[in-house]
């Protein structure tokens, strides 16, 4: 009988780390050929749908990146306390408080505002993410609390906060009774980058946090230590690198940015706060961290291909009748490949006979 | 002629990147007891892996009383009367001495008649130990008991033994050796993993000496003289150690004072006042059976653990409430017992690991790191320590354990030329061969520069 062996590797392979994400695709076109087959469905007519045709207009390329933009920005402040094990699932509700955080200050100057509003904006939703990820910072260095739990259900008290809002102090009076605030005026939002497009010029921000983001993690003495921290916490403790600074930084990090990132979606497609205002970016955006594998330029790829599912998955819903289940079927059978493939780059396969 | 217990031939192992064993051959007689001999690295643990099904070979044929086998796991060892008695003990804390045993046997059991049987056991080789007993009351000596009556349970026809004296004191280990020569008697053969020369003249018949994955050679211990074993062990005369003696720095650099601390770890030890002072130029060992509380002083020394101000003082400064930055500021260093996840990041280059204790001449500048003059670092210590690496971008789980332990000692003795003289303490965990490093780190202490205290702990 022939066994399967999996060796450990000396070091990881450099090759397989573009390599895996390959052959996760050739594997999951592969298996999906087969269930489309199955169910009766062309396989061809299906991939190109899923994978091509949202990419084929002017108008489709800036839905990719109008999406694909906050699941980078928030990923990118995740990654930082993921690399530490700071596990932060709070961006949900640090997005929806960033959000809340600018539009206090889009509300309160209404038309004709000054030109600082929108930096103004920006920076108040860096400090509403921040106010809120503090939270678990401080419960999990005081009390030893688990920040997964708390900032997980800190999501759903800013969600409810936010219905609070849209439907009681923040409502707009001429908005016939209906639960969201006023129209942010145009000097409150981003201007769109093309003419009835509505990728806009916050896309600047994320590119400007990729960089930032690739220096602190891989440059910095600090990122260092929360690499550190992650991955051997002893040695950080024998080091003397401080484990209350890596959440802190940790938190702060995921919060600012996930609070940008709510920021940008209101002043951006939405122009007004409403009871909903995130599709789930800060929790699909904990899926493209670790697709990116904590990396900045990784989490631009995972950012890009998990907006692009989100797109596929609507696009053969609608062109080829597909039910949603089927699609995401799809979706999860890709993610599934791709976190299993990693195995290969730090195991190499090895056959033996028993 | 009777067919050997257990025979190898040409059995060989392979892992990425090194040859853990190569060809080795040996062969064990019934009541027979043969010592495996070599250094850290050598192939020992390999090889008894494979003997116990832990590990399956790439070549080679195993044969038990003359019949070629393939003990592809554990279970098939000890259905082919193999019993292993590892290093470090695999027993559950919280329950009782029968109970663990009970979770090792195959199939359903009788906890009052497995007790009964444990006591019997105990009785007849002299091996006391309470079968009702919680685990975690026991000493690393009765620990071993139940390790040595849950193999003897299975009644072994084969006996591994992974250095089972580390643990113990030199009275604890005169009594394991009577166990061993009685079950020797009765026709068990055992293999004694090892590598103290004394323990191998007073215990073994015969030994086979492994160097580097290839076997040296198979001998009567008789034939040979203790330092014929070290120098097949080492592969060259193991260097004669002298020691200058050196001048005492008038006041202590480092002082500890009644220091009484309750471990975090329910089942670690209580330090209860302990008092010592180490001058400059002055080496100052800490003698013990390891679990007596080394770990805990170390990590009080080391800052790892805080603890009262006023029980630990560096060059009369309180300091025991300080951080490990703190104090490595104020010129401690510390080498690690375990190099690998605690001294050094496993999975990062040797250049990154001298990030860890020294960020000093330039290696961060605002904030960031300088890849060019850590590089410099790493290789500076290579050279100076002798580390036989890859180079500065190694990672540092791809050394062995020695050339790790080579650099970590060189990171902390702070081979840089400027830092060598900011460290009036120095920390290292059982040292275990003298003849490379610490010459060299003692080498400057007449200029009372570098290293002065050494704080070592006999295992």
């Amino acid at each position: 009988m022939i066994k399967v062996h999996l060796e450990r590797r000396l070091v990881p392979s450099t090759i397989m780390v573009i390599g895996a994400p390959v052959l996760a695709l050739a594997a999951t076109i592969g298996l999906g050929t087969i269930l489309f087959l199955g169910l009766g469905i062309d396989p061809l007519a299906t991939l190109y749908q899923f994978f091509w045709a949202p990419l084929t207009t002017p108008n489709g390329l800036s839905e990719w990146l109008l999406k694909a933009s906050p699941l980078i920005l928030i990923a990118l402040g995740l990654s930082v306390g993921f690399r530490a094990n700071v596990w932060n699932i709070g961006a949900e509700g640090m997005f929806i408080m960033g959000a809340i955080a600018a539009g206090l200050l889009a509300i309160h100057f209404g038309e004709g505002a000054p030109v600082w509003l929108l930096p103004a904006m920006v920076a108040a939703g860096a400090l509403g993410g921040m106010a809120w990820a503090a939270i678990p910072a401080f419960l999990r260095i005081w009390a030893n609390a688990s920040e997964i739990l708390v900032s997980l259900m800190l999501n759903y008290v800013a969600q409810l906060f936010l219905a609070f809002l849209v439907n009681g102090p923040l409502r707009d009076p001429d908005g016939f009774n209906y639960p969201q605030s006023p129209l942010y005026d145009p000097s409150a939002m981003f201007s769109p980058l093309f003419d009835e497009m509505r990728l806009n010029s916050s896309i600047f921000i994320t590119i400007g946090a990729v960089a930032v983001t690739w220096i602190f993690l891989e440059r910095s003495f600090l990122g260092f230590q929360m690499t550190v921290g992650g991955i051997a916490p002893v040695a950080a403790r024998y080091a003397g690198f401080s484990q209350a600074r890596a959440i802190w930084t940790g938190l702060l990090a995921g919060g600012a940015a996930a609070g940008i990132a709510g920021m940008m979606e209101v002043s951006g497609p939405l122009g007004q706060l409403t009871p909903v205002i995130s599709p789930g970016y800060g929790y699909v955006a904990i899926i493209v961290a670790f697709i990116g594998r904590l990396n900045a330029f990784g989490i631009v790829v995972g950012g890009l291909l998990l907006s692009l599912l989100y797109m596929g998955g609507e696009s053969v819903q609608i062109a080829l009748n597909i039910p949603s289940a089927i699609t995401r079927t799809f979706q999860g059978m890709l993610l599934f490949f791709l976190l299993a493939a990693d195995v290969l780059i730090h195991y190499r396969i090895r056959l033996g006979r028993t | 002629m009777t067919a050997p217990r257990l025979e190898l031939r040409g059995i060989s192992k392979r892992y990425p990147g090194v040859i853990a064993n190569d060809s080795i051959s040996l062969s064990v007689m019934p009541g027979e007891i043969r010592a495996i001999l070599g250094e850290n690295g050598a192939g020992k643990s390999t090889l008894t892996k494979m003997i116990y099904g832990a590990v399956t070979p790439d070549s080679g044929s195993v044969l038990i009383d003359g019949q070629p086998v393939t003990i592809r796991n554990p279970g098939v060892a000890r259905s082919l009367g193999i019993g292993m008695v590892y290093q470090h003990f695999s027993l559950f804390e919280s329950i009782s001495v029968v109970e663990n045993i009970a979770l090792a046997l195959d199939g359903p059991f009788d906890l009052r008649a497995l007790g009964a049987e444990v006591s019997a056991l105990s009785a007849r080789y002299g091996l006391p130990v309470e079968p009702r007993q919680l685990v975690h009351n026991l000493s690393v000596g009765e620990r071993q008991r139940v390790e040595i009556i849950r193999c003897l349970l299975q009644k072994p026809k084969l006996l591994i033994l992974d250095e089972p004296t580390s643990v113990l004191d030199p009275k604890a280990v005169e009594h394991l050796f009577e166990v061993l020569r009685v079950l020797a008697r009765e026709g068990v053969s055992i293999l004694y993993i090892s590598h103290k020369m004394a323990e191998i003249h007073a215990l073994c018949d015969t030994a086979t000496i492994l160097r580097g994955g290839r076997l040296v050679d198979n001998v009567a211990v008789a034939d040979v003289t203790t330092s014929d074993l070290a120098r097949m062990m080492v592969g060259a005369s193991i260097p004669v150690i002298s020691r200058i003696p050196s001048i005492c720095s008038p006041k202590p650099h480092l002082e500890v004072i009644g220091l009484s601390q309750t471990s975090a770890d329910p089942y670690g030890t209580t330090l209860s006042n302990i008092s010592l002072s180490v001058s400059g130029g002055e080496i100052l060992g800490i003698a013990g059976v390891s679990g007596n509380g080394q770990q805990e002083l170390l990590s009080l020394l080391s800052g790892e653990v805080l603890t009262d101000s006023q029980f630990i003082w560096i060059d009369q400064q309180p300091v025991g409430d300080m951080s490990v930055a703190t104090r490595r500021q104020r010129g401690l260093t510390f080498v690690p017992e375990e190099r690998l996840g605690r001294g050094a990041v496993p999975s990062m280059s040797l250049a990154q690991n001298t990030l860890l204790t020294d960020q000093t001449d330039g290696g961060v500048e605002f904030g960031l790191i300088k890849r060019s003059i850590i590089k410099g670092k790493a290789q500076h210590i290579i050279d100076a320590f002798d580390v036989r690496c890859f180079g500065v971008d190694a990672l540092a789980q791809t050394l062995s354990g020695g050339n790790l332990q080579k650099f970590i000692v060189g990171r902390e003795l702070g081979a840089g030329p400027k830092s060598a003289d900011r460290c009036p303490a120095y920390m290292g965990c059982r040292c275990g061969r003298c003849g490379l490093y610490p010459s060299k780190a003692c080498g400057s202490e007449p200029g009372g520069r570098r290293c002065p205290g050494d704080i070592r702990r006999t295992g």
